[in-house]
């Protein structure tokens, strides 16, 4: 029988209001370290299991205090300046690596997490943060194509569709964001997403300004919603935010396209200055823990990189394709990685060109 | 009631506190992003102020000139709309009966009672391909239909196979229709003020004087509001200009404004002496329009002899 679950908010949408305590308190138990039984914690909304929390708490006795943040822009911006007494934070492997290149999180002790033993292989280590000496894998997903089932032949499961055919013309909604389009347009043509050839990406550049004429609408992170009220029959999105309209239309589902794409991944982190690093060890080995990473994944509905995790969860959430695409996909899929500034700018030029288009 | 200016303790209790405001909170930030304009980027989040021009330079490339120029058409346009929507309104409620002021004055102050965001996503409903517009067009095709069928020619498809649902949102038309709905207030407050304020006798005696009711119009009611129809086209169009959400949230495929260029700087594109320099642009061509009117002005008051 299918669990209730709250309705989840879009984690990568703005979202009004901050600022949620984790509720419940117990007497703190004694006989722990010197760090007073406390840690901050920095997450998205809607990003933990519904009792996690708690039971952390009555596992150890330290108190979580759980504050909300709606982007990665957010995140940045407040501990930009110097870090306001966040102990843990779940920063997207792009901000992750700009935050390491800056010196904004401390390495972790390996020593102090025995449950990385239980995240899957293919999380073990990352580009953006070698051996995992700053970062801990917390959910990931990826960039695909949202589609609606009745007015689409077959599974559009290429890029093609997108990008590179009339076929579906003014029926098709890009996302307004520069790094992921110009990243899976290059994927497209053959490319590595980071490439970094001023020539390769000028051949992304001329494609998406070909297919300019074909498109609805550059959208803001709403291509669900598009989908949703018939706006658009295809739309660029992350897998997250199809998934949500899923529940309310069986006529939309979601691929990842075979020529591969954009993976992204969240990432536990302790950031400089925090004043309970110990504590956030703790956090951080308890939600890589099975069960209660198993607890988190039926909540949230994201893909936990969690092996033992993920075993324990039911087939619906293991085999569902809009969660786990194929291995075989997954190989193609690459993460973004900070390529320097004359990129970001190669990039933005182009990326500014092409909506002047 | 002199008295304060001999009393500098309480001329300083009652100045202090909204100097320092506008010191804090406006001038030192507006500096500080003035400084970004001239600073290089090193790396992820160091800036370094080295007095470089390179980042108005690159303003100047033909690709941010167009976009400039696009953004001025587009605030343009919305500023003439508000205007010529806004003067009839604005000229109907200072002829209204006195008591009725206060309620028509309320309707247009009313839609500021609502968020922006949510005011535009409304738009979005109204607009779109499945929005109330087409809905309501369709029940009219619908019943065309019926009235075709009653009169014998249901077989002819008079009006189209099937219903084709307008294209009113995503293009730059969405884009200007949200800023004339968002900015029309900016416009009618303060041309009201200026025509409630005219004196009617002019009016009267234009009539009087046998010139029609057009001609008093454009010879005696327009050149007494120009205080206001000037006020109001700055306060809409400078607004309209920096307005970044209706394109983004309206606008299709075509529909970058210089307002969306910046914002992407100081987010995405993580490049902030660039999105500074850009906002100071905007700023220096905003006061020189301002100054440019200035002198105008002060030329046509010398040429009349005041």
């Amino acid at each position: 029988m299918k669990k209730y679950r709250m309705p989840r908010l879009n984690r990568r949408s703005f979202l009004a209001g901050t600022g949620a305590v984790a509720a419940g308190l117990t007497l703190p138990r004694f006989g722990h370290a010197a760090e007073e039984p406390v840690v901050n914690f920095y997450n998205w909304d809607t990003y933990i299991g519904e009792t996690t929390l708690d039971d952390f708490q009555d596992a150890t006795g330290i108190e979580v205090k759980m504050d909300l943040f709606a982007d990665n822009d957010e995140l940045f911006a407040k501990l930009k300046e110097g870090n306001p007494g966040y102990d843990l934070i779940v920063p997207t492997n792009d901000f992750t690596e700009r935050m390491i290149l800056a010196g904004m999180l401390q390495p972790l002790d390996h020593g102090m997490i025995p449950n990385f033993a239980n995240v899957s292989e293919a999380f073990q280590d990352a580009e953006f943060d070698p051996k995992r000496k700053y970062s801990m894998p917390y959910m990931w997903g990826t960039m695909g194509i949202g589609y609606r089932k009745s007015r689409v032949d077959g599974v559009p499961d290429s890029w093609e569709w997108v990008f590179d055919s009339d076929k579906y013309a003014g029926r098709i909604a890009w996302l307004s964001e520069s790094g992921t389009m110009m990243g899976i347009a290059l994927k497209y043509l053959g490319y590595s997403l980071n490439a970094t050839d001023p020539a390769e990406i000028a051949a992304a550049e001329a494609l998406l300004i070909k297919q300019k004429p074909n498109l609805k609408v550059i959208a803001e992170d709403n291509g669900q919603d598009l989908l949703l009220s018939g706006e658009v029959d295809l739309a660029i999105e992350w897998n997250g935010d199809i998934l949500q309209v899923q529940e309310e239309d069986d006529d939309l589902a979601y691929v990842v396209p075979k020529e591969g794409s954009l993976v992204w991944q969240d990432t536990l982190a302790i950031p400089t200055g925090a004043p309970h690093p110990e504590n956030a060890h703790k956090l951080i080995n308890y939600l890589l823990d099975a069960e209660a990473g198993a607890a988190i994944a039926d909540f949230i509905q994201y893909a936990t990189p969690n092996q033992a995790a993920r075993e324990l969860m039911d087939a619906a959430y293991r085999e569902n394709p809009s969660i786990f695409p194929s291995d075989q996909t997954l190989a193609k899929c690459e993460a973004q990685i900070y390529a320097g500034e004359d990129r970001q700018r190669l990039i933005n030029d182009a990326w500014t060109r092409i909506q002047a288009a | 009631m002199e008295s304060w200016r001999r009393n500098p303790l309480f001329f300083w209790i009652v100045g202090l506190p909204p100097t320092l405001w506008l010191v804090l909170f406006f001038l030192v930030p507006l500096g500080l992003i003035w400084l970004f304009s001239f600073s290089d980027k090193r790396g992820i989040i160091d800036i370094e102020l080295t007095w470089t021009l390179a980042n108005y330079a690159r303003s100047l490339e033909w690709l941010y000139l167009e976009i400039f120029l696009k953004s001025f058409w587009m605030a343009g346009a919305t500023t003439v709309i508000a205007l010529l929507v806004g003067f009839p309104i604005a000229f109907a409620i200072s002829f209204a009966p006195p008591k009725a002021k206060p309620w028509l004055l309320l309707l247009i102050i009313l839609p500021f009672w609502t968020n922006l965001l949510i005011r535009t996503y409304a738009l979005i409903a109204v607009l779109r391909s499945r929005g109330f517009v087409n809905f309501g067009l369709e029940w009219l095709w619908d019943q065309g239909n019926w009235v075709l069928s009653l009169a014998g020619l249901g077989g002819y498809q008079l009006l189209g196979e099937r219903f084709e649902p307008l294209e009113l949102l995503y293009n730059n038309f969405a884009v200007v229709f949200g800023l004339v709905y968002v900015f029309l207030p900016f416009m009618v407050l303060p041309l009201y003020a200026a025509l409630d304020r005219l004196d009617r006798s002019y009016i009267e005696a234009s009539l009087d004087l046998g010139a029609g009711q057009l001609r008093s119009f454009f010879s005696v009611v327009v050149p007494m509001a120009k205080a206001g129809v000037v006020s109001g086209v700055i306060i809409t169009f400078i607004p309209a200009l920096g307005s970044f959400l209706q394109s983004d949230l309206l606008g299709g495929p075509d529909s970058q404004i210089i307002a969306n260029v910046i914002e992407r700087q100081f987010k995405s594109a993580n490049d902030w002496p660039y999105g500074a320099a850009l906002s100071f642009i905007l700023m220096y061509l905003t006061f020189f329009a301002l100054a440019l009117r200035a002198v105008l002005s002060r030329g046509n008051r010398d040429a009349e002899g005041l």
